[in-house]
């Protein structure tokens, strides 16, 4: 009996510490988003000769909360010939996808919620199954709209996944390891910027039609879809596919930070880099890319429909082809690969 | 030769494409423009320059020794195109012709200046401020005292605007 009573408050004790260190990430992830929204309301206004936002609080630093409360003061409308269930379900799906990938992205040195040594798998399948939450969105809503924003969103996603996972597998082929950490662990020396530079030109644009961001924004094209896949959402539901837009930036940035600038690694391994801890370097290179998403998205017109699916299947897939067979013949041949394990 | 060109263009086109060279140039400049100078001005702290010729909010103005100037004439009742101007006028025991009602409809007038364009004394007209918008109808219809109150708070920016103005009449 006493036996049992410790094993169980063991377990009440793991999965209290588990929760804890959960929260301790999500949370200010949460924030960061939040910040986001308002980083590229100011970016974009800077870019734009404009001020921005700088009314509420000091520089406009509340603004983001200003408009949570808004939204969440509104109310939630269900269109009538929406499937009830689907249509609350999707947002929902979308926004635990975009949060549930942060399991395995390594903070520090061995800072990780989950080692996994599929690290990048997991985070491949599940920005794979975020097309389900926009798909169902599209569906449910019973809307013309939505259902072709979301058409074109899951076409988009499907067809940008296939170069990107080529890109993944020549970073592998560099790095010998699907677990995160031991692939920025393979950058001490060099980051993989430098060596596959073309690969991660094509891995940033891949991500911007992921992320369905300027200039591929077209599931969302106001002009033409009104808002796409979430044209009938309103209140806490567009929150949410707000919020996982927006982390979905956020992760698809520190993917790139992990698979080609090292992660939590200085820029060069000396005394005044060194100094400044892991994290900060990797919250830095994060900052760095969501600022070139939003410097994108102020500068190119969306792309037509045609020509994305054109750059997408006849120009990255045999260029990323190329590349995996180039990078693994380099590698095989000169024997600067991973060996063994 | 028009063959050869098309051909080296198309190289070039292809070089431009595949380096990525105008997406890039272009992500320069919107940079530039990141640091430049901000246009927008920080309205209720900063606000642009007014033309003296502005017409906002209308006055009633007074002469130096605070006598009122408007005389009656209901050239501007008459003149109004959106008939937003009500006057009713009567003997004062000193024998001189004064309003004694003078209401406008801020709410009707279209301020096409109309009005301080027919006044021969300079009495009404309409002034720089343009911030008195209000929660209610009813507080934009003025009258005759607001009107005058409202003279004495600006006389000296219209003044100056009149006096800046005047040489183009």
């Amino acid at each position: 009996m006493n036996n049992i009573l410790n094993t169980l408050w063991e377990y009440a004790l793991t999965a209290l510490y588990i929760s804890g260190k959960i929260l301790l990430l999500v949370i200010p992830l949460i924030l960061a988003i939040a910040y986001l929204t308002l980083a590229e309301r100011r970016i974009i206004a800077y870019m734009q000769l404009r001020r921005g936002p700088n009314k509420v609080g000091p520089f406009g630093l509340l603004q983001p909360i200003a408009d949570g409360l808004k939204l969440l003061h509104k109310e939630t409308i269900i269109p009538t010939n929406a499937n009830p269930i689907l249509f609350i379900l999707a947002p929902v799906l979308t926004f635990s996808l975009s949060l549930a990938a942060w399991a395995v992205i390594p903070l520090n040195v061995g800072v990780v919620l989950a080692d996994i040594n599929v690290g990048i798998l997991y985070l491949f399948a599940i920005s794979s199954l975020s097309v389900y939450g926009i798909i169902i969105a599209g569906w449910s809503s019973n809307s013309k709209y939505a259902f072709l924003g979301a058409l074109r969103s899951a076409a988009q996603m499907i067809s940008y996944e296939v170069s990107m996972g080529l890109v993944i597998i020549s970073v592998l082929l560099c790095a010998g390891s699907l677990n995160l950490s031991k692939i920025i662990q393979a950058q001490e020396k060099l980051w993989f910027c430098v060596p596959l530079f073309p690969m991660f030109v094509v891995f940033f644009i891949s991500i911007l039609a992921e992320t369905n961001r300027t200039p591929f924004d077209l599931p969302e094209a106001e002009a033409e879809l009104v808002a796409g896949y979430h044209v009938e959402y309103s209140s806490l539901a567009f929150a949410l596919f707000f919020l996982g837009e927006y982390a979905n930036m956020i992760l698809l940035s520190a993917m790139t930070t992990i698979l080609f600038f090292g992660g939590w690694l200085p820029p060069l391994d000396i005394v005044p880099f060194t100094w400044i801890p892991g994290y900060i370097w990797f919250i830095l290179k994060i900052c760095f890319f969501l600022f070139v998403f939003i410097w994108v998205r102020a500068t190119l017109p969306r792309y037509r429909y045609d020509q994305l699916m054109h750059i997408g299947w006849k120009v990255f897939l045999p260029f990323s082809l190329v590349w995996v067979v180039l990078t693994a013949g380099v590698l095989l041949f000169t024997g600067w690969g991973p060996h063994g394990s | 030769m028009g063959h050869k060109n098309q051909r080296s263009s198309s190289f070039f086109h292809f070089i431009r494409s595949w380096t990525l060279l105008e997406i890039i140039v272009g992500m320069g400049k919107s940079l530039r423009y990141f640091f430049k100078q901000k246009v927008t001005l920080n309205y209720p702290f900063e606000k642009g320059r007014l033309s003296p010729r502005f017409r906002g909010e209308h006055a009633l103005r007074r002469y130096p020794n605070g006598e009122e100037r408007c005389i009656a004439c209901k050239l501007c009742e008459a003149v109004c195109p959106a008939q937003a101007i009500t006057i009713e006028a009567e003997e004062r025991p000193d024998g001189s012709r004064r309003t004694t009602r003078y209401d406008i409809d801020m709410v009707k007038c279209i301020y096409c200046g109309l009005c301080q364009e027919s006044c021969p004394v300079d009495a009404i007209v309409e002034g720089p401020n343009f911030e008195f918008s209000t929660f209610t109808r009813e507080e934009l219809y003025y009258d005759k005292e607001k009107l005058l109150a409202n003279g004495d708070k600006w006389e000296r920016e219209i003044a100056e605007n009149l006096a800046a103005d005047a040489k183009y009449k």
